[in-house]
């Protein structure tokens, strides 16, 4: 495992800057992680991260693209607006939590 | 990568959901897609019939059902029925549902011409989300600079 540091912090992380312990993050390290991954974080934004986040955290693991567009309140349309890259990805990477397993 | 076309030939369930999860998967990681449904692969964005795609139960030797029991009336609906359970188990979409959100996701829907012509289908036999029915001429062109993948 390998370490980067954000706002003063030093944070578990895999090969690809997603953080390995989800305990480690803050509201404002998401918000630099959002920076870095070039993402300006809007509300809408934040929702999809922390229905992603709590997901993860009250079952072990995140949530499908289907159940992140059926559940989130943000459809399949607007996922991919706010995060034109992969919005599974982007909201996972930056909610602190690792990087979906899933196909779908 | 950056583009990808893929072409679904097959209207058999187990022949249809490979394509839309190689779809879906690239759009959740980012790369722009182009579906072109050709042959009887056409079913999967016919209204009329993407609700009832079955899996084929004869010449099916991966199921491991002998042809003339695979062969009795009623088999491919109910070995079509356990396969769609097991698959919503695991949280993969119907057809339909699937169809519909790798539409939304920004993925690109189109019929072939040939085949349309050759079953006298017309746009209306289609489901809203398509583009149109292009030429593979068109085809080509669109898939320029990406990988093509046929399923």
């Amino acid at each position: 495992m390998t370490t980067m540091t954000l706002n003063d912090t030093t944070l578990d992380v895999d090969a690809e800057g997603y953080l390995q312990k989800p305990e480690q993050w803050t509201p404002a390290i998401g918000e630099a992680i959002a920076r870095e991954m070039g993402v300006t974080m809007t509300d809408r934004h934040w929702v999809v991260c922390n229905f992603m986040r709590e997901r993860y955290l009250t079952t072990g693991s995140a949530p499908s693209i289907r159940s992140l567009g059926k559940e989130s309140g943000v459809p399949i349309k607007e996922l991919y607006e706010l995060f034109p890259r992969g919005p599974a990805k982007y909201a996972s990477r930056i909610a602190g939590i690792p990087k979906p397993h899933g196909c779908i | 990568m950056d583009k990808v076309s893929i072409i679904v030939s097959k209207g058999s369930l187990e022949g249809v959901y490979p394509g839309l999860i190689l779809a879906n998967g690239a759009r959740m990681e980012g790369i722009e897609v182009n579906l072109f449904f050709t042959f009887f692969g056409m079913d999967a964005i016919n209204k009329a019939k993407y609700e009832h795609l079955k899996v084929a139960t004869v010449g099916n030797p991966g199921l491991g059902i002998p042809t003339m029991v695979g062969g009795l009336p009623g088999m491919s609906a109910l070995v079509t029925h356990q396969m769609e359970k097991k698959m919503e188990a695991l949280d993969i979409p119907p057809i339909p549902e699937f169809v519909t959100m790798i539409a939304d996701s920004g993925a690109k829907l189109y019929a072939c011409k040939a085949s349309v012509d050759m079953f006298d289908l017309s746009r209306s036999d289609f489901i809203d989300e398509i583009e149109g029915i292009i030429t593979v001429g068109d085809f080509y062109r669109m898939a320029d600079g990406g990988q093509i993948i046929f399923t």
